[in-house]
């Protein structure tokens, strides 16, 4: 699995307030929370984001409420991976849960700006900038991550 | 190598004798809970799935609390889905309006949380009951689905934080204060992926009430669970709310933590997060500016307990908010709502010209009740100041202490209270 795109760049302590805010949780469906991703941060992120873009953020990804619409939102909107130094746990486990990639990547978060063409191998953790033609090795997943990954969310590694 | 109090109630949960930092388990449960937000998107995927039959129907907990009183035909409907899921697999612990309150005031008050239990919420404050001694961490919709169905979840078992408390609080000084200053000192990702875990002779000094509010924001430390040794306290508290039986577990002396801080309770002062993070905090001492403010809200998971109502209600007494202030003030639950009509406090808070409201989540998280303008400020005893949260993007949030919210309803800018 491999992720390949544009992209978006945040800073710190992204909440999940900014990712979706609240307002908009009086719906669960996937598109319509897609419609108002970041849409506290960044205005101009929904008509920007392309299917496949990356979103790459720097310390405590995600933090603040359990929300799953958050990382649902993210995922909706086209992004095929999330790249940060490090994520607010919640955030973490709820990304795995429902199938959105997400790397930790100090060196990668860092040094990776907007706009730059990003190439990502699950597989062994190697995220490779192509605009500066550089690479980064992300903390691979653990395998029973792995497991819940490849099959698709916990929902479906449940399922005997 | 010893166990933290978080380890050793996961390893209980998961069979095993003992447990390690890192270690991923699988561990059974003794509650879930979700809300009108999350749980939508639970029974989504539960139907999906192909799921028809809860793990037990006495352990789960659905409360209607985010956007109850249903502010608009959306959050209604979302409502309607979560009733419509309780009926059909009966589920005992259904709440909505009328005899709900804010999930987190409402599950300890019921008696559905006891010390040692394992518990998991759609909601990141449920940290909140690790007040009671129990291991109590927040989780999203899948997580919620998956245990309703199974009764387990998978854990990273978490490394800890140890807090040695001693001391004393002074006068209008509370738990809010205590955990606004741990937050203050390790910042909103301090405690990532960890325990932190509370003891020390200074807990003698701490309620229930102060308790709650401090594991209550755990998360806004980044934790995984904040967690407090049990003693007589909590006993005194649980007994009688929890008739089952319960075991719960002290840190063994070897235990590891990744680091001890020492806190003098005696030395917190009056302290207040700004804008936009909880971790940006000033003692009420340090703030020499005027603050003028909007709007005052004292309520929420983290302060709407009664002890909460009567410290605001003191300083409110016979007093009149600022001109051009407005101060909402939300019970946590139908119980402590009465217990403000009875008390007189209720009356104390129309007369001193503020809303009383029904037990609502409402304006913490900027779903209704309480919305601010672009520019405009408020003084709150919730739980998060992040952008946006309380309305508009260009609106501020300080957060505060019931006793320095009501203060500051009442000089219509940031004020303590000696």
């Amino acid at each position: 699995m491999n992720a390949h795109g544009i992209v978006h760049k945040f800073g710190d302590n992204i909440d999940t307030d900014v990712i979706i805010p609240a307002r908009y949780l009086n719906t669960a469906d996937h598109k319509e929370l897609a419609s108002h991703c970041m849409e506290d941060i960044d205005k101009e992120f929904v008509n920007k984001v392309k299917e496949g873009d990356i979103m790459v953020g720097e310390a405590n990804f995600g933090c603040g409420s359990s929300r799953e619409h958050a990382p649902i939102a993210i995922k909706a909107s086209g992004i095929s991976c999330v790249i940060a130094s490090t994520f607010a746990r919640i955030f973490y486990r709820n990304a795995i849960n429902i199938g959105l990639a997400i790397l930790e990547c100090p060196e990668a978060a860092k040094d990776i700006d907007e706009g730059n063409e990003v190439e990502v191998d699950f597989d062994t953790g190697i995220i490779t900038n192509v605009t500066k033609g550089r690479k980064y090795q992300a903390e691979p997943f653990p395998d029973f991550i792995k497991e819940i990954i490849n099959k698709g969310g916990l929902l479906n590694s449940l399922k005997k | 190598m010893g166990m933290t109090m978080s380890q050793k109630i996961l390893a209980k949960h998961a069979g095993l004798d003992s447990v390690k930092e890192g270690q991923l388990i699988k561990a059974k449960l003794d509650m879930v809970l979700g809300n009108d937000i999350t749980s939508p998107v639970a029974i989504n995927e539960f139907n999906k799935a192909g799921f028809n039959s809860v793990f037990d129907k006495e352990k789960i907990s659905l409360v209607m609390d985010h956007f109850t009183p249903n502010k608009d035909i959306k959050a209604a409907t979302q409502c309607k889905q979560c009733r419509d899921f309780a009926g059909k697999y009966d589920i005992l612990n259904y709440y909505d309006v009328g005899d709900m309150g804010i999930e987190h005031a409402l599950l300890p008050e019921k008696g559905l949380i006891a010390p040692g239990e394992l518990c998991i919420g759609a909601d990141s404050h449920t940290c909140t009951y690790g007040a009671l001694g129990a291991f109590s961490t927040g989780v999203g919709s899948t997580d919620m689905c998956a245990g309703m169905a199974t009764g387990e979840a998978w854990f990273k078992v978490p490394g800890a934080i140890k807090f040695n408390l001693t001391g004393k609080l002074n006068k209008y000084v509370s738990g809010k204060d205590v955990i606004l200053h741990i937050i203050g000192m390790i910042g909103v990702d301090g405690a990532l992926y960890k325990s932190m875990e509370f003891t020390g002779e200074g807990l003698k000094s701490l309620s229930i009430d102060d308790r709650l509010t401090i594991a209550n924001m755990a998360i806004e430390a980044g934790a995984k669970n904040g967690i407090f040794e049990v003693d007589q306290i909590t006993l005194d508290y649980v007994k009688d709310r929890v008739n089952r039986p319960f075991e719960y577990f002290k840190a063994d002396e070897d235990a590891v933590y990744s680091q001890v801080i020492d806190i003098d309770l005696g030395t917190v002062k009056q302290t207040v997060a700004f804008p936009h993070l909880p971790e940006n905090t000033r003692t009420i001492d340090e703030i020499k500016e005027d603050i003028a403010i909007d709007q005052v809200v004292i309520g929420s998971c983290t302060n709407g307990r009664i002890s909460d109502m009567r410290i605001a209600a003191e300083i409110l007494k016979g007093k009149h908010i600022a001109k051009n202030v407005r101060c909402i003030v939300i019970p946590g639950t139908q119980k402590i709502y009465l217990e403000c009509i009875k008390e007189g406090l209720a009356e104390i808070f129309v007369e001193a010209g503020c809303v009383f409201s029904t037990p609502t989540c409402g304006p913490c998280l900027g779903g209704h009740m309480g919305i601010l303008a672009a520019g405009e400020r408020a003084v709150s005893t919730t739980n998060r100041n992040f952008v946006g949260r309380m309305g508009h993007v260009d609106s501020e949030i300080y957060l505060a202490s019931p006793a320095v919210a009501a203060a500051s309803a009442i000089a219509g800018k940031i004020a303590g209270i000696n």
